[in-house]
């Protein structure tokens, strides 16, 4: 009876360890979440007299945001799906806006101050593809209004009340593209212009109301039409020809059209190369950028143009600005160095100039988007959003940065890990300990008011307030338990960013690619970033360094580069344009003399490019050599091949070039697979054991490789999204792959499945998450490998005596016999990104994290993923902790690392260890970044934050105490019963 | 307490001595004659001895078997204890194995008392030092059962670190 009480309470106890929660006290302690909105590509300035300023912008990661204008602060914000890429907003009664994405083919309507969604119309484009112009005015049409959406030939009309398509035009034309719509005021026709294949005009005039089509005419063109156009007035639009050396004016006046060419190297002098022109909206000025000018030209009369205006160098250009009947205005910005002119010109003629000092680390301009605002003395002040390079968003205003923000960190593409320096030694004054010990007492007995539960509501608050402003969190140098660490991020655009663990502050960054544009680099892009140097024992003096591998251009053969980053502060400390190109960096698992780790890049052509250049690094590279391997997989063409590395390379006689040879290669039937998904363990994962421990003492050695590599592959039909192929066509097949000889060490077949795959491998095991096209559900299943090989090594006797071959080093030609152990199981959500913590020492038992279809991190227990789960487990197993077994894997809520938060857009999440062997940090980032720390099997090697030191002084102190009096009084009583 | 002991010791005079070994300075007092009883003794001090050697064999057997009862006491308490590792069962496990060793290391002081030359206090000893040993398997039993003996190739192996691998493979998708 006893037992069994003593074994449910132990049970209890156990399960309670499962699930790893926070209390609401605690968010914030550890962890960190910031949110970007990407990289903006439209904005829509709302600057009403009264209430909030605000901007609302859309940007490359498809999100729609409200930005507070005097703060940048998001206001509210909406990411719309990988698929849904905005490509308009605008605003529609004062109070909605508007987005139409998806190609065109999804209208929404958010309202404008809180952002909820108001309506949403899909407008079932029967080809979206063929999206050119999605014009969206506004035409009255009594006292609602109207939104046109236009789609190739068709036009729309939208209520902007409620969504509701009003009428629908199909013009069934031909070729035909809409390029511009518009109403003359006070009345009930719409013109709608177009072009047929390049070379004719089309002009319909449509009832506002019914959506009649009232008349048509169409009149063939002088020149080749490109896709540009520039509307200047009610009646006229300027085109660009298909050889961007004419405009053609084109009216059309009471149903007729007119064409006139204007080769356009009358207008702009010294008119060389291929002109653009700028969409505006404006009253007979349009914009037109050449290679070496901006030119403001003029529409006057019947066909003739003037040039009023020529920015020189060619800068920057916003969309026009109305701000009168009369006035256009537009901004113009250049950059040089480390500063920028930003230039506002009122019809073509400089209205301001003013020049700003910006940081160097954010590149070029890319976009502005201008804004006015009437001065107190009624004049016009202006304000302006401008995309940098780095894709960071700053407003300007007066001369002044307003407010920046670092949206470039919204599309991280690589991450690694960094040290932080060490502390120096000595340098605390006395005052200062002083300080501190106040301050350490005051807060315990706060802490200690609070767990006798007597504070009080404004105690509590205080107690979290130094939670939260802890200063040992933030501190720049590297603390025992490894929590203060530099996450340092690539991103889209090529810049690197260190983020401190702590806070989530930026530490540096840097914007390195425009340091190497020239002649020999035209076009540079970072590819990845790798750990360089990390220091331990040998050169602790020196600095950690980081290194990113880029391409000088587009395509796979153009040269590649290396920076090499200090991590401590950023400083570029060697830069080196490569002449070969960039395949593959492959990090190898060694380190020359100084702790440079010893990369190798593979070219085009296959050969290996050894970095670092040093003669011990070639050294130890070449007493290795003939142990190194190097596998490509090859998704295009379903092929899988295994190199080894030879002395001699085919491009040169550099001797740290290597040619490579092909040892073998698995090709996967093009007809039934094709590649999905390829995972394999990290490099630096660290096993403890190689043993697993039955319930009955048996033992099981694991199969630890390096070298395993988890292939998925799906029939060519299940290749598309779900619901593409029928349950008899699809298949996923599951290999384990052996790098080293190409051995493929097991292959299982999962009929009715498909992918997306995403795949983990960690010590002796795979998990993977694919759909189930039977059971209608996402499934997830566990592959455990073991090593048969090495099972007779049970004996007792000789294992005390250490004669055994378990540590004697393996290798992959020895052919291994493994055995695996496999359970698959339902899950209810689809996954975005799936991941494994790891730990220092590899003792701590793993979770699973998880990108869930809702932007959150889930962290499972790695024990649900046990195939040797049953669904009666006998008492010893239970004890030992397998959970009885289930079709589908439970999601607890407590479990959701990212407890309350939302990371936008999820795309990543990477663990990696503290020093701490039960600690890990977590860190996901989509749009929005999240870090944490978690404790897997909670916090067994130390002290929660939470640990009453009051206390516990308290009750030693009170101990002693007592300790002292009884002592006293059994001498005293002693004394007595002896002279009784 | 201790202490206290050791003072009382400082202090101790052993005045029951001094009545049977006759002190020639003191004169014993007047009326009492010390050779009477001593008369009678001679007769029944034979007697008395021999019971008194009786009692002390009885009683060492008993001491000597004393630790059977323990023995089945703590089989009982073990069998309550179940085979799981927590703190009642190991609690009950090395009561178990300290309790025959202290009474294996004490094992000439609880013979002490019935020490006497017509008693032969060798079988009993051997009795109780066998059954403590037995109390000792018991505990070495038991602790074998709960799995912290180190008896299985798990437990020497689980130590070992993974072996290390002679080749590394590097590699992956390449850039597009």
């Amino acid at each position: 009876m006893e037992a069994r009480f003593l074994l449910g309470f132990l049970l209890l106890l156990s399960l309670s360890s499962f699930a790893f929660a926070i209390y609401e006290d605690q968010v914030g302690l550890a962890d960190w979440h910031k949110r970007y909105i990407g990289k903006v590509k439209h904005a829509v300035f709302h600057t009403q007299k009264t209430g909030r300023r605000r901007v609302v912008v859309s940007t490359e990661e498809n999100a729609i945001a409200s930005l507070d204008l005097r703060t940048g602060d998001i206001l509210w914000r909406h990411v719309l799906g990988k698929n849904d890429a905005v490509d308009q907003i605008g605003l529609s009664l004062g109070k909605y806006v508007l987005t139409l994405s998806s190609q065109g083919s999804v209208l929404r309507a958010w309202n404008l101050p809180d952002g909820q969604m108001v309506w949403e119309t899909d407008l079932q484009i029967s080809n979206p593809s063929n999206s050119f112009l999605h014009a969206l005015g506004n035409v009255k049409s009594g006292r609602d209004s109207l939104s046109l959406v236009c789609n190739g030939g068709s036009i729309r009309a939208v209520s902007s009340i409620d969504g509701l398509v009003v009428w629908k035009k199909d013009l069934s034309v031909d070729g035909l593209k809409l390029k511009h719509v518009f109403q003359p005021p006070e009345s009930d026709t719409i013109y709608a212009i177009g072009f047929i294949d390049s070379s004719l005009i089309a002009l319909y005039h449509i009832n506002a109301k019914t959506g009649e089509l009232l008349k048509h005419a169409t009149q063939a063109s002088s020149v080749d039409l490109s896709s540009e156009i520039s509307a200047i007035s009610s009646d006229s639009l300027v085109a660009l020809d298909t050889s961007r050396s004419n405009l053609l004016l084109i009216k059309f006046m009471a149903g007729t059209i007119t064409n006139h060419k204007l080769p356009l190297s009358d207008i702009v002098q010294d008119f060389s190369g291929l002109a653009e022109l700028i969409p505006t909206k404006s009253n007979d000025i349009f914009v037109v950028k050449t290679p070496s000018n901006v030119a403001f030209i003029k529409v006057k009369g019947d066909n003739e143009i003037e040039l009023i205006g020529k920015a020189d160098e060619a800068g920057i250009v916003s969309d026009s600005l109305t701000l009168s009947e009369e006035e256009q205005a537009f901004a113009v910005v250049h950059h040089s160095n480390n500063a920028i002119s930003f230039q506002v010109r009122i019809n073509g003629r400089e209205a301001l100039t003013e020049g700003i000092k910006i940081e160097d680390h954010r590149g070029h301009v890319k976009r502005v988007f201008l804004n006015n605002y009437v001065r107190t003395d009624k004049s016009h002040g202006f304000r302006a959003l401008i995309v940098m390079e780095d894709e960071s968003l700053l407003l300007m205003q007066q001369g002044e940065v307003v407010w920046s923000r670092e949206d470039g960190l919204a599309s991280i593409s690589d991450a690694v890990v960094a040290e932080l320096p060490v502390e120096k030694e000595g340098g605390v004054s006395v005052v200062e300990v002083e300080h501190t010990l106040l301050e350490w007492l005051k807060g315990h007995m706060l802490k200690l008011k609070g767990t006798l539960m007597l504070s009080t509501p404004d105690d509590m608050a205080a107690i979290q307030a130094m939670h939260l402003k802890s200063t040992e969190r933030n501190k720049m140098t590297r603390d025992h338990n490894g929590f203060r660490k530099l996450i340092i991020v690539l991103t889209r655009s090529g810049k690197v960013y260190a983020l401190h663990t702590g806070d989530g502050r930026i530490v540096w960054a840097h914007l390195l690619t425009p340091l190497l544009q020239s002649e020999s680099c035209p076009s540079p892009s970072v590819l990845t970033l790798r750990n360089w140097r990390v220091p331990h024992r040998k050169a602790l003096q020196e600095n950690p360094s980081i290194l990113l591998v880029g391409r000088c251009g587009a395509g796979p053969e153009s040269h590649g580069f290396l920076f090499i980053v200090d991590s401590y502060s950023g400083k570029v400390l060697e830069t080196q344009i490569l002449d070969h190109s960039i395949a593959e960096v492959v990090p190898l698992p060694l380190a020359d003399s100084s702790e440079q780790k010893l990369h190798l890049v593979i070219d085009d052509k296959l050969n290996a490019h050894l970095y670092p250049r040093g003669s011990d690094a070639l050294e130890v590279f070449v007493r290795e050599m003939a142990n190194m391997y190097y596998y490509k997989v090859e998704n295009a063409k379903e092929v899988i091949k295994g190199y080894a590395f030879k002395k001699g390379c085919s491009t040169g006689s550099s001797a740290y070039c290597f040619g490579t040879r092909e040892l073998w290669s698995v090709v996967f039937p093009s007809d039934s697979e094709r590649i999905v998904a390829a995972a394999r363990r990290k490099i630096n994962e660290v096993v403890h054991t190689q043993a697993k421990i039955m319930t009955n003492q048996d033992v099981m050695y694991k199969y630890i490789s390096k070298n395993i590599l988890f292939v998925a592959t799906v029939s060519p039909k299940a290749a598309g999204g779900i619901g593409s192929a029928a349950p008899d066509e699809a298949w996923l097949v599951a290999y384990l792959i052996d790098t080293v000889t190409g051995r493929i060490l097991h292959r299982v077949t999962h009929q009715g499945a498909q992918g997306p795959v995403h795949a983990v491998v960690s010590e002796n095991w795979v998990v993977y998450h694919y759909f189930n096209l039977r059971a209608h559900r996402y499934e997830m299943t566990v592959i455990e490998i073991y090593d048969q090989s090495r099972a007779d090594n049970k004996d007792v006797m000789k294992l005390v005596l250490g004669k055994h071959n378990l540590t004697a080093p393996i290798t992959s030609y020895s052919r291994p016999e493994i055995a695996t152990k496999s359970q698959s199981y339902f899950f209810t959500h689809s996954v975005k990104a799936i991941a494994v913590t790891t730990t220092a020492r590899g003792i701590t038992s793993k979770q699973i994290l998880i990108g869930t279809i809702g932007d959150q991190v889930l962290a499972l227990d790695k024990r649900y993923l046990d195939p040797r789960r049953t669904a009666n487990p006998s008492q010893e197993e239970k004890e030992e902790g397998i959970i009885p077994l289930t079709d589908t894997l439970p999601i607890i809520p407590q479990s959701y690392v990212t407890h309350t938060r939302q990371v936008g857009d999820l795309r990543g999440i990477m663990s990696f260890p503290a020093n701490l062997e039960s600690t890990t940090h977590v860190f996901s980032y989509g749009i929005d970044l999240f870090y944490t720390r978690i404790a897997p099997s909670r916090t067994y090697d130390s002290l929660t934050d939470e640990f009453s030191y009051v206390l516990l002084l308290i009750t030693v102190v009170v101990l002693i105490v007592a300790i002292l009096v009884t002592w006293a009084m059994s001498q005293k009583k002693d004394l007595q019963e002896k002279w009784r | 307490m201790e202490k206290g002991k050791a003072m009382a010791r400082r202090w101790a005079v052993d005045f029951s001595d001094s009545s049977s070994s006759s002190h020639p300075t003191v004169a014993d007092p007047p009326g009492f004659t010390r050779s009477a009883p001593d008369l009678d003794e001679t007769s029944g001090s034979r007697q008395k001895k021999d019971a008194e050697a009786a009692w002390k064999a009885q009683k060492a057997w008993e001491v000597a078997q004393a630790p059977f009862k323990n023995l089945l006491m703590m089989g009982f308490m073990m069998w309550m204890a179940g085979n799981t590792v927590h703190l009642f069962s190991m609690g009950i496990t090395f009561s178990a194995l300290w309790q025959p060793i202290s009474a294996l290391r004490s094992v000439g002081k609880v013979f002490e008392p019935y020490k006497d030359p017509k008693v032969d206090l060798n079988a009993p000893r051997l009795l109780f030092i066998a059954l403590n040993l037995g109390g000792l398997l018991l505990g070495m039993w038991k602790l074998n059962t709960l799995g912290l003996l180190p008896t299985h190739a798990s437990d020497w192996v689980f130590s070992l670190p993974p072996a290390k691998e002679v080749e590394f493979a590097g590699g992956g998708s390449p850039f597009y």
